[in-house]
């Protein structure tokens, strides 16, 4: 069995058996859900609701401003507290509806189920937008988006990323362990929209067992296949992937479309699934708690818009009083200041760090060994760019591709020097945008 | 004499005066006119190239001036001095030369605004921003990483050890550098006849500001009210207090209730360096 891979990555520890083997669990209903209106790319969605209103889960509290815009859903049943800035993943404070709930988690009605096989793409798609699906792997891009490929660009292979490339983090395994059957309908719904006549399922070989439960679920699929890719990182980057699953590489600013490709999370799977039969909104997702600083990892199934710190104690807390917070994993991950964070669509994991196991060492100078060049995945120089973002040198940056940087962090994991280089390179971004 | 040696003194020559003549009309014909004022006004301005005007430097700064694109007294680094120079030298009046300062807008420090986070990364203000805004308490205040010390290029600043920067004002020429580097828009520049300054930037109510800074505004609008101070000196806009410094005739005794009511000792007075922030002797302080 000739292992596929792409070019470059790394192979930072996998630290996966914190909850690896822990069923999902389903976390209590919350008190309090604070679900922003950004979580996803595009525009924010815009509030419909008011202070003071009552709402019933799965009701649309905002709504979608633009083409490259979701609606946000209430994940409970309740009334609206208010309508605020607050803190959020991303870093910044954002606009948040806040809802106060009553405990029953009533339901707003679902329309009855209808046969799915006479939907047409059109209204297939519709209910996705409609259920406020975004990428889960953590990008967060709209699904119906990308399910919408211009005609000009027919798409032959629709690739499942069940990769889960990142350290630490276990909640895509659990649920093609647990859901697999939801996934592969999923799949082939989005097949269908996309007219593809493939599809192929990514899935990293340190989870062997997800392998087998799909390749056993799949024999009587013609169309359908799983490969097992070798671990590495960033397999799970939309681009590696492609060149992994079908030799295929996105040339430098373009698109998957642009090669016949669309890749979609495990999970966005999942919630297609459930909006397409059933029309149940994006309300919640599973997230991986995990890490030394936590006392037992799990793996929980989490209304959107549930305080992080909700999800802390009921994975028995924090081990010690010095922990570092990360929303993500380890190598995307946004570090955290205060656990009064919400989950949203894109929370893939919540990564906990005694304080202790966070080592910090100075930042020298660059030595010109040219590690991150070699792994670079998007065959970049990180280090020429990171030294011109830091003289200021932002039209050089950008004639080095520096929009083509995806922020995965090998070069920074792999650098002897310790320099900052995802930072360098995320503060040239923002820097060239401002000019 | 030989004839050879002539013919070649007479060709030599002839190409000589040949090119001399077509250079002579080269010179004319495509002479381009270049004011002399402009060499004379560059020899005025101090030369330290820092594009505080606007311009690419002192030489683009002084073509600028005798186009009329700038103004005499565009170069705040030179003040009085370098105005009333350039006025001459344009045969117009310098008019009225307000030179500036540079003031750090927050008192936050260490002390009175602590951290809510510890930050490993770039020691640069913007790129801290980057990581969840800012491991700063207060989301206005100084992050206290020196962009603006890093920026300035006359030497002018220094980060204390208590987090806030501080302006070396026998050195500051107002160039404005640091308040372009500032992400935060922590600084400002004020006229140098001015002493007091709003010390605050915080747009938060004041219960949310309490909370994270001692010292931040809490936008009690004490120093606005005309018991306090002469009507229409100090407004409120927004949550913050803002000194119109063009209505203050007495720079101290007009403000200097403002001051000492203010409930939070939310504004700062220039040239009043803390002690332990810095030595006097080391940095004059004006």
């Amino acid at each position: 069995m000739g292992r596929k891979s792409f070019r470059g990555g790394i192979h930072p520890p996998e630290q996966k058996s914190f909850a690896e083997d822990i069923p999902i669990q389903n976390l209590p209903l919350p008190e309090r859900v604070i679900i922003p209106l950004q979580q996803h790319i595009g525009a924010p969605a815009e509030p419909v609701v008011e202070k003071g209103d009552a709402v019933k889960t799965g009701q649309i509290i905002g709504k979608a401003s633009k083409f490259v815009s979701l609606p946000v859903h209430a994940s409970i049943s309740g009334t609206v507290v208010s309508v605020n800035k607050r803190p959020h993943p991303l870093g910044t404070d954002l606009l948040a509806i806040e809802i106060e709930g009553d405990g029953a988690n009533s339901w707003k009605r679902l329309p009855k189920d209808e046969d799915v096989s006479k939907l047409s793409a059109e209204d297939k798609k519709k209910r996705i937008l409609d259920a406020g699906i975004a990428g889960l792997g953590g990008a967060t891009f709209p699904t119906h988006v990308k399910l919408t490929p211009p005609p000009e660009k027919p798409i032959d292979t629709l690739i499942i990323n069940g990769v889960e490339c990142e350290p630490y983090l276990t909640a895509d395994h659990r649920l093609m362990l647990e859901k697999p059957n939801e996934i592969l309908a999923g799949a082939r719904i989005m097949a269908d929209i996309l007219k593809s006549k493939k599809i192929i399922i990514g899935i990293e070989d340190n989870k062997l067992d997800a392998i087998r439960l799909l390749r056993k679920k799949t024999r009587r699929f013609k169309t359908i296949s799983v490969l097992s890719l070798s671990v590495k990182y960033p397999q799970g980057g939309e681009k590696q992937l492609i060149k992994a699953a079908t030799g295929r590489e996105v040339p430098a600013g373009r698109l998957p479309m642009d090669v016949g490709c669309v890749v979609q999370n495990v999970g966005t799977a999942f919630a297609v699934h459930q909006a397409v039969t059933q029309q149940r909104p994006l309300i919640e997702r599973i997230v991986t708690v995990t890490g030394t600083g936590i006392n037992s990892p799990k793996n929980c199934r989490v209304r959107i818009g549930t305080p992080v710190a909700d999800l802390i104690s009921f994975c028995g807390g924090y081990t010690s009083d010095d922990v570092k917070l990360i929303s993500g994993g380890p190598m995307m991950g946004i570090s955290q200041w205060t656990d009064t964070i919400p989950v949203i669509k894109g929370t893939s994991g919540i990564l906990v760090m005694k304080g202790s196991d966070v080592e910090t060492q100075e930042e020298q100078p660059c030595i010109s060994c040219a590690r991150c060049v070699d792994i670079c995945p998007m065959r970049l120089t990180p280090n020429k760019i990171a030294t011109f973002v830091e003289y200021k040198r932002l039209s050089d940056a950008k004639e080095n591709r520096i929009y083509d940087c995806m922020e995965c962090g090998s070069c920074s994991f792999i650098c002897p020097a310790k320099r900052h280089l995802v930072q360098y390179i995320k503060l040239g971004k923002a820097l060239c945008s401002t000019l | 004499m030989d004839f050879s040696l002539l013919s070649a003194l007479i060709v030599l020559g002839g190409l000589g005066l040949l090119f001399g003549a077509g250079l002579a009309v080269a010179s004319r014909a495509f002479a381009v006119f270049k004011d002399p004022r402009v060499e004379r006004v560059e020899e005025a301005l101090p030369g330290a190239n820092c594009g505080a005007c606007g311009a690419p430097g002192c030489a683009g700064f002084a073509e600028g001036v005798v186009d009329g694109n700038y103004p005499v007294s565009g170069c705040t680094v030179g003040g009085a001095e370098v105005t009333e120079a350039v006025a001459l030298i344009m045969g117009t009046e310098a008019g009225d030369v307000s030179s500036c300062v540079a003031v750090v807008n927050c008192r936050g420090d260490k002390e009175a605004c602590p951290d809510r986070a510890i930050y490993h990364g770039i020691q640069d203000c913007r790129a801290a921003m980057l990581v969840d805004d800012g491991s700063k308490g207060c989301v206005y205040g100084c992050l206290g990483l020196g962009t603006c010390v890093a920026a300035c290029p006359f030497n002018a600043m220094i980060m204390s050890e208590n987090g806030l920067p501080v302006v070396i004002e026998a050195l500051c020429t107002g160039c404005g550098e640091c308040v372009k580097a500032c992400p935060r828009d922590i600084m400002q520049l004020m006229p140098t006849d001015q002493i007091v300054f709003m010390g605050c930037k915080s747009q938060d109510f004041g219960k949310a500001v309490k909370s994270v800074c001692k010292v931040g505004c809490i936008g009690c609008s004490l120093c606005a009210n005309p018991k306090t101070t002469a009507e229409g000196l100090i407004t409120m806009e927004g949550k913050l207090p803002k000194i119109h410094y063009d209505l203050v005739k007495d720079p101290w005794g007009d403000l200097e209730n403002a001051v000492n009511k203010c409930p939070t000792k939310s504004f700062g007075i220039r040239g009043k360096v803390p002690e332990p922030l810095v030595k006097e002797e080391e940095f004059p302080v004006t």
